[in-house]
């Protein structure tokens, strides 16, 4: 176990290496002219207009907040199917109130409309 | 064929026992590990190359063209090219851009791309390590690509880059969550979180058999993890440009190109291990099943692609939250309930494969009759606006 981890850290190195290699060696080789123009704003040809970074739509910050919700609820459940054989029936009815509380949550925010694109 | 199933474990053992004439056992162990990741780093670039010129001409025959054809026989070098062209581009950060991010992003999201090789058993013995937590691992890493897209389209300072990562982030933090629900199905029927122990669990039955529900949930939340159509709206072209890698270029976009087709390898290798019995199957050495099966699953992708048109985005998340999670959910404890009630073997992935199709066919049923109610509702708010603006006699 402990060389598995072993294995994955050496491999974080090399592989957090990679990109910079890649992009060191790109560096060597490619022109470098820039001008006013060419690092402008990519707008198709436009001069942009006002500013980018604006508070942003709301909607967005709903599917993550449900997401949230769901993604630590898999945490949860993923020791759960692991030792599933191995758990009694008690098991399977513990996990239906989880995930029944949690498909609760779901309807509200569906009633509500947070699922709703507007 | 015994032989041939075990010829890079023989080589490996091989040039082990070569460096052992020399070297101390743990620089061995140390230039064997080393070896092994840049095999798969190489691997990871080597795939990409055949599954760009592969996705061209695919893409090509669909539409009836040659695609490319100029660059060597059958326009094979097409992807080196491309390659040596993108190492030579001008590389253009734009002056408003938040200079450091805007560096950062492609750095960040090479890293776990290249990770994830570390857990798929390309065959018999073949896997980098045989983590016991790997779908835990795989998943863990597939959430970092949404962060780097964020930081891309945020630091670019443009207002195509901003849109596209607002929606990728909605998407496939959407998709996430079906994602993760069919891998769990799996899990549960494996009774392990081990890629190699899930590929030993299928010896009799792939789970794309005992599961279909589970395997489809996968296959379409895969295309959206992998920005695939339908569902590549967020770089969609006529509305967006490119999306939140819009002011990239050079290498810094070629990151994100990388990234993409290495995760393209990753998912059709993913969907292979967990639901199609990976290199398992007799006859062929496993590495040249485990190969077929990736083929023919991105093969299929690319089919998708050339297929369907794109999703809107509010029918891309409501099909994530209305229809991919419940059906995943109904499903997770259908097969929880079945694996309870009834022991391994033919009479339980007979039940499952029965039942799953009958859920999966009431799921689409019912999407149908939504969708006609929907069109409906529509078509009679569209009459009852042209009867008023023209009067009742109208034609």
């Amino acid at each position: 176990m402990q060389d598995n981890y072993g294995f994955l850290g050496l491999y974080l190195l090399i592989a957090i290496a990679f990109p910079f290699v890649a992009l060191g060696v790109a560096y060597l080789l490619r022109p470098k002219r820039p001008d006013p123009v060419k690092s402008s704003t990519y707008e198709c040809g436009l001069e942009t207009v006002g500013e980018t970074w604006v508070q942003f739509k709301a909607q967005y910050y709903l599917y993550a907040l449900v997401f949230v919700v769901f993604d630590v609820e898999t945490v949860f459940l993923y020791p759960w199917a692991v030792a599933y054989n191995r758990l009694g029936l008690f098991a399977l009815v513990e996990a239906l109130i989880f995930v029944g509380i949690l498909v609760a949550g779901l309807a509200y925010a569906w009633r509500k409309g947070a699922l709703r694109w507007m | 064929m015994q032989v041939l199933d075990d010829l890079w474990i023989r080589i490996a053992v091989w040039f082990r026992g070569l460096l052992e004439s020399f070297l101390p056992p743990w620089a061995v162990q140390l230039t064997m590990d080393v070896l092994g990741i840049l095999l798969l780093i190489v691997l990871g670039i080597v795939v990409v190359l055949a599954f760009t010129y592969m996705e061209r001409k695919v893409i090509a025959r669909v539409g009836d063209r040659i695609g490319p054809n100029r660059a060597g026989p059958f326009g094979i070098f097409q992807a080196i090219a491309d390659a040596i062209k993108m190492l030579t581009k001008e590389d253009v950060t734009p002056t408003n851009a938040d200079r450091w991010l805007f560096l950062a992003a492609p750095i960040v999201v090479i890293i776990p791309a290249v990770l994830l090789y570390a857990v798929l058993p390309f065959g018999r013995g073949m896997v980098g390590v045989d983590l016991n937590i790997a779908v835990v691992f795989v998943v863990a890493m597939g959430g970092i690509p949404i962060l780097t897209m964020l930081m891309a389209g945020w630091a670019s300072n443009n207002k195509y880059a901003l849109l596209g990562a607002f929606r990728t982030v909605a998407q496939l933090i959407s998709y996430e969550v079906p994602m993760v629900v069919a891998l769990l199905t799996v899990v549960l029927l494996a009774g392990t979180m081990s890629t190699v122990g899930i590929v030993e669990a299928q010896a009799s039955f792939p789970f794309a058999l005992v599961t279909p529900v589970a395997f489809v949930v996968y296959m379409l939340a895969g295309l959206a993890e992998l920005n695939r159509t339908p569902f590549d709206l967020l770089e969609a072209d006529s509305e967006i440009v490119a999306g939140y890698f819009i002011e990239y270029s050079g290498m810094k976009f070629a990151m994100f190109f990388l990234a993409e087709y290495i995760n393209l390898f990753m998912v059709a290798g993913m969907i292979t291990t967990l639901f199609l019995a990976g290199w398992q199957w007799p006859i062929l050495p496993s590495w040249l099943w485990f190969l077929i099966k990736v083929v023919v699953v991105i093969f299929l992708m690319m089919w998708i692609r050339a297929t369907f048109p794109r999703f809107r985005i509010d029918q891309m998340l409501g099909f994530a939250w209305k229809a991919l999670v419940p059906v995943s959910l109904v499903n997770l404890f259908l097969v929880a309930l079945v694996a309870k009630v009834l022991e391994p073997g033919w009479a339980r992935t007979g039940v499952l494969f029965v039942s799953n199709l009958a859920l999966l066919a009431g799921a689409i049923a019912i999407m149908a009759q939504v969708a006609r109610k929907r069109e409906e509702r529509a078509r009679a708010a569209g009459e009852a606006a042209i009867k008023r603006y023209y009067g009742s006699e109208v034609r």
